[in-house]
């Protein structure tokens, strides 16, 4: 009940700032991120969709604080990140359930680690967020008795019973078949509407991402930056009729065409070779 | 003797008929009705009747089969274990060799897994200790055996100490192993939640490196009972005529009865398994959320 109370006030606005970070040393160095300015916006859901190989999970890693930038500054409500916090909460690609615990163990993990509240409170929170997210009778099972979506709506659980004051999702429906990620982006849709945390999601599915965003990010290619800034005006609450109609095909046409652009530099960078130039001119079409 | 031969086939016949009968359990039904269970008494049959034949057909033909036919055949294994039972030696033989095999592992294990946990979570200490046991770890237990009876005063010592050896280096590398294998998202998870060094420690690294150490655990075993077999057989005897089982196969063949150092070999297979399947169920108990595979 406190926690709907206070999410609601959550105010909880990111900053990157000329974000720099790369990998290797002084002679083979790689430069994953550079020069990344964004500003995610307090109760909207941002989405990052980048080509696949950018650095979308470095960017995490960042905001998380699992790691840590070069140069720029990450300030969260204006106070710079410098480590893990239980204010971002990861939900992590595949399922990063513990295998040694039950699902309500799982689920409890956090706050019964801090202590700061009575086990009686946190079990009543662990169960009400349980039936939430339909894992009730489930809680009792181990992670790996649960079926991929099942484990993503545990984690989710997992992560909301901390009460974070922004929510990092890294491609959290990635393995997924396709019929389970629909449902699954579906019930993050709605628990998102019911009280529109902070949310930054990440993705590399144009579609996943217009269906979700409030804010869609298409990010460049390696080194990663912000290409561009798309906002989504789609009615809430969504439904995935909505990604028929003209407004829709037009955010995907325009993020799409950003993408191919981004995709067919980085093709070209690695192949290094006039051939490719030509058939990317040919197939582009433009 | 031939008393003693007499009552023990006796006696032993009796009982195992008596005990088969009340087992009427579902579990064992199940067992029974499996294929699986049916396989493995067809093959275990099936090899000692090969051996059987292979053994008699010199005596029958005047052929010898190259190898098996210089082995008894299991009838007379049969007929010296009836006999070897009712010997003291024989039992103090098995208990002195699960004595220094168990000394040995828990030794093993009680040193093995802080090591390697160690190894795997201080890269200060795994500069220091990591190239020192790496030299060490190719020297066979065996080769320790001199040496050790030198460094301890016993020779009850020596061999438990070679037995530690056996174990300790396997139970380490699947540990240290384990332990650096651990999804380092479940601990990224736990830092975000607020988990301490020694929470990440005792939460995610100890039960995230179990299946390891169980791992290591059965292995570790496994090479246990080879090593205090061959150290029994090298040091020689113990003083009230019991010097483990590996002196017992050892004597049996100075002794020149070749079923009898047969028995002393099955015994060693029985000892053995019967350790694994205590691991294996140790294992299961503690790791609920693997009995799900």
């Amino acid at each position: 009940m406190n926690a709907e109370v206070k999410s609601g006030q959550n105010q909880a606005t990111l900053e990157l700032q000329n974000v720099s970070r790369s990998y290797g040393d002084e002679w083979s160095q790689e430069h994953i991120i550079a020069d990344f300015s964004l500003t995610v916006e307090s109760n909207k859901l941002t989405v990052l969709v980048g080509p696949s190989g950018c650095g979308k999970s470095t960017l995490v890693n960042l905001i998380a604080g699992f790691d840590k930038p070069d140069s720029g500054k990450i300030l969260l409500n204006g106070k710079q990140v410098t480590g893990p916090g239980q204010d971002r909460m990861v939900v992590f690609q595949e399922t990063a359930l513990m295998p040694w615990q039950t699902t309500r163990q799982n689920v409890v993990f956090g706050p019964k680690l801090r202590g700061e509240r009575s086990d009686a409170d946190i079990d009543a929170e662990a169960n009400r967020l349980l039936d939430k997210v339909g894992l009730a009778e489930f809680k009792d099972k181990y992670p790996i008795q649960l079926s991929g979506g099942m484990q993503r709506r545990a984690e989710l659980a997992r992560a909301m019973i901390n009460h974070p004051l922004i929510m990092i999702m890294d491609e959290p429906f990635r393995g997924l078949d396709a019929m389970s990620r629909e449902l699954m982006q579906e019930f993050f849709v709605r628990l998102y509407e019911e009280n529109r945390r902070t949310n930054l999601f990440v993705t590399s599915e144009i579609e996943e991402a217009i269906f979700l965003a409030d804010r869609l990010v298409v990010l460049s290619n390696r080194p990663t930056s912000v290409r561009k800034v798309i906002d989504i005006t789609l009615p809430r609450p969504r439904d995935f009729h909505m990604l028929s109609s003209t407004e829709a095909y037009e955010y995907k046409r325009e993020a799409m065409e950003l993408l191919h652009e981004e995709a067919m530099r980085s093709f070209n960078r690695a192949s290094g070779s006039g051939l490719m130039d030509a058939i990317a001119g040919g197939g582009g079409g433009d | 003797m031939s008393e003693a031969v007499q009552n023990g086939g006796t006696s032993n016949g009796a009982h195992s008929s008596g005990e088969i009968k009340p087992r009427k359990k579902s579990k064992l039904g199940k067992a029974l009705s499996s294929k699986t269970f049916w396989r493995g008494v067809i093959a275990l049959v099936g090899f000692v009747v090969f051996w059987e034949l292979c053994s008699r057909t010199y005596g029958w033909t005047g052929i010898q089969i190259p190898w098996i036919g210089k082995v008894p055949p299991p009838t007379e294994v049969i007929y010296a274990w009836s006999y070897v039972i009712w010997l003291p030696g024989y039992w103090e033989s098995w208990y002195l060799s699960s004595a220094r095999v168990f000394a040995g592992f828990i030794v093993a294990m009680v040193l093995g897994i802080p090591f390697g946990l160690c190894l795997a979570v201080n890269k200060y200490f795994y500069d220091i200790f990591f190239p020192p046991f790496e030299v060490l770890r190719p020297i066979p237990p065996l080769a320790w055996v001199p040496a050790s009876i030198v460094f301890w005063p016993t020779t009850e010592m020596s061999i438990t100490f070679v037995t530690f050896l056996g174990a300790f280096y396997t139970i380490v590398i699947n540990v240290l192993g384990g332990a650096r294998s651990i999804d380092i998202r479940y601990l990224r998870a736990a830092q975000s939640m607020g988990a301490t060094q020694w929470d990440l420690f005792s939460k995610i690294i100890l039960p995230g490196t179990l299946p390891s150490i169980f791992t290591g655990a059965a292995v570790g075993m496994g090479i246990t009972w080879e090593v205090v077999l061959a150290g029994e057989m090298i040091s020689g005897g113990g003083q009230q005529g019991g010097g483990g089982l590996g002196f017992f196969i050892w004597s049996s063949y100075m002794g020149g009865t070749v079923a009898q150092v047969i028995v002393g070999m099955i015994s060693i297979g029985i000892a053995g398994y019967l350790s694994s399947s205590l691991i294996r169920y140790i294992g299961s108990i503690s790791m609920p959320w693997r009995r799900l595979f």
